[in-house]
This record gives C-alpha cells, structure tokens and sequence, in this order.
C-alpha cells in the first residue's frame, strides 16, 4: 500500500520533469537527435540534470544495506555485452527516432488526450505484448519437441 | 539552435532524477518506464502494484500539465498514423530486447555506470539519429 503511493508520487514528479524539459514534444527529441540540421541540444542537459541526481542517490546506496521501505534493493547485476543489447538499442532507437516518443513521455502526454497519443501507446503496448508472447513461444518449443518426441 | 532551452531541460533533469532517486532509496526499485509498462501489461505477483501505481503516477502528471503547462503537449511533429504505429512497435519491441529505454539505460544505468546502459543509450541515440537523418534530410520529414 505505501509502497504503491510513493510510485504514485514518483510517478507525478516524473511526469512534470518530463514535461518541464521538453521530452513530451516530438519536436524537441527530433531537434536532439537532428545532429546534421539545426540541432537543439537542450535534451542533453535533461540528461545532465537527472543523471547529477541520480548518480548521488547511487552511491548513498552503496552504504546502505536495503532501501528505507523495503527488504531489499532490485538493481540489474549484468555486466555482459550482447547481441540482444544492441539489437534491442538500435530497434528502439529507430522507433524514437520515427515517432519522437519513448515510452515515459508517451505514457505522460496519453493525457492530453489526442488521438495519435493513444495510437501510439496502443502500438507500443503491442510491440511489448509481442515480446512477451515471443518469450513464451521460445522457452516452451523445447517442451513441445519433447512431447513430439516422446509421441513417435 | 532557436529553441535552445537548456534551463527547463536542467530543472525537468533534476524532477526525473529525484523522482527516480526517490523509488531506489525508498524503494529500492529502477525507474525504468519501459520495464514499468512491461510488468503491468505481463503481470507477476508482487510486482505489478508498485509498477501500475507508477504509471497511474505518470498520467496524473500528464493530467496536471494539461491544465498548468499546455505548452508540455504542443508536440510540434506529430507523424501520421501509419508511421506512428511502426514507431511504437519498435519503440515497444526494441526496448524489451534491449532491456531498457531512456530512463533504465540513458539515465538509471548510465549514473550507475553501467557499460550495458552506456553501450545501450550510445547505440539509441546513435539509431535514433540515423532515423532523423533518412526522414529529415533524405525523406523530406515524412509529412
């Protein structure tokens, strides 16, 4: 219960940053990403400000033993290279690059009510769904071979 | 650079910072959104409260700039339906391959050090700028 009304409010807080800074307009992302025109650096400093922030609250972890309101901390481990990475990077990129969204700013500007809003979310909801479902496929194939097998 | 706006994009920073400061030091969780939609659209028990909370946290965010900050959702290029489709589905793909988007690699990751989320926010920007180049300079801005 507590733990779903500090989401909340990280959630808002997130919300106006993203607002603030402009990553809810396609124009300001394209203009970032547009480094052969007239490139708007602004975003940048985005990346400045949060990581400033963010990288502060990292290292305050490193002396704590588990966050303040939970058992323990979620933090990725991996430190491996591959070609999923990359893939992955490169596909989402071009999906950023096309639309001018990602998935924060999307979800945030679903507000506004406009209807390429909603299209947009639903799309990347179903590229999402897509994954999952491509997951479940791969890990039970094997299962299915194994019960072929078993049966001939 | 006519719409250089480094101060709002500065103080926007440090909001997305504290907000995702707030969730690892309280709650120990990375703030990554596409992770976040992942969770909630695939549910598993214990983790899809705080993850849909989250999310009702960024359209009640998105709710309060449409009445104190409309300029947030003056998108300036919005690309027709068509285009937009296959950008969120890539959107939406390429982050579930790749683990991550802007917040989990570009901001989370890359103050954690991270070589995976310096290597993934690298390449994204890197694709994404490839992208604006065939559609800007090559494509004529896809109108």
């Amino acid at each position: 219960m507590k733990a779903g009304v500090i989401s909340l409010l990280a959630g808002i807080v997130f919300a106006l940053g993203l607002g603030i800074s402009g990553m809810t307009q396609p124009s300001k992302v394209v203009g970032f990403l547009d480094f052969a025109g007239a490139w708007d650096a602004s975003l940048a400093f985005v990346m400045i400000g949060a990581i400033g922030v963010y990288f502060v609250a990292f290292r305050i972890t490193r002396n704590m033993r588990a966050p303040l309101l939970a058992p323990q901390f979620a933090i990725p481990q991996r430190t491996d290279l591959d070609a999923r990475l990359i893939l992955g990077a490169v596909i989402f990129g071009a999906g950023w690059g096309l639309g001018g969204f990602c998935p924060g700013p999307a979800i945030t500007a679903l507000a506004s009510g406009a209807l390429p809003l909603v299209v947009f979310v639903a799309s990347m909801a179903a590229g999402i769904y897509l994954h999952a479902r491509w997951q479940t496929v791969g890990k039970s194939r094997p299962a299915a071979l194994a019960i072929a097998t078993a049966d001939s | 650079m006519h719409n250089f706006t480094p101060l709002a994009a500065l103080v926007g920073g440090i909001l997305i910072g504290l907000s995702a400061s707030a969730m690892l030091l309280l709650e120990g969780k990375i703030a990554g959104v596409s992770g976040i939609c992942a969770g909630v659209l695939n549910p598993t028990k214990g983790e899809t409260g705080w993850k849909a909370s989250f999310i009702a946290g960024l359209l009640t965010g998105g709710l309060l700039l449409r009445i104190f900050l409309p300029r947030a959702f003056d998108f300036g290029i919005i690309r027709p339906y068509g285009t937009l489709i296959l950008a969120g589905v890539l959107v939406g793909l390429g982050t579930r391959i790749g683990n991550g988007c802007t917040s989990g690699h570009g901001i989370c990751g890359i103050s954690r050090l991270s070589l995976r989320s310096m290597v993934a926010t690298a390449t994204f920007i890197a694709s994404g700028a490839a992208t604006v180049y065939i559609v800007n300079h090559l494509g004529g801005g896809w109108r």
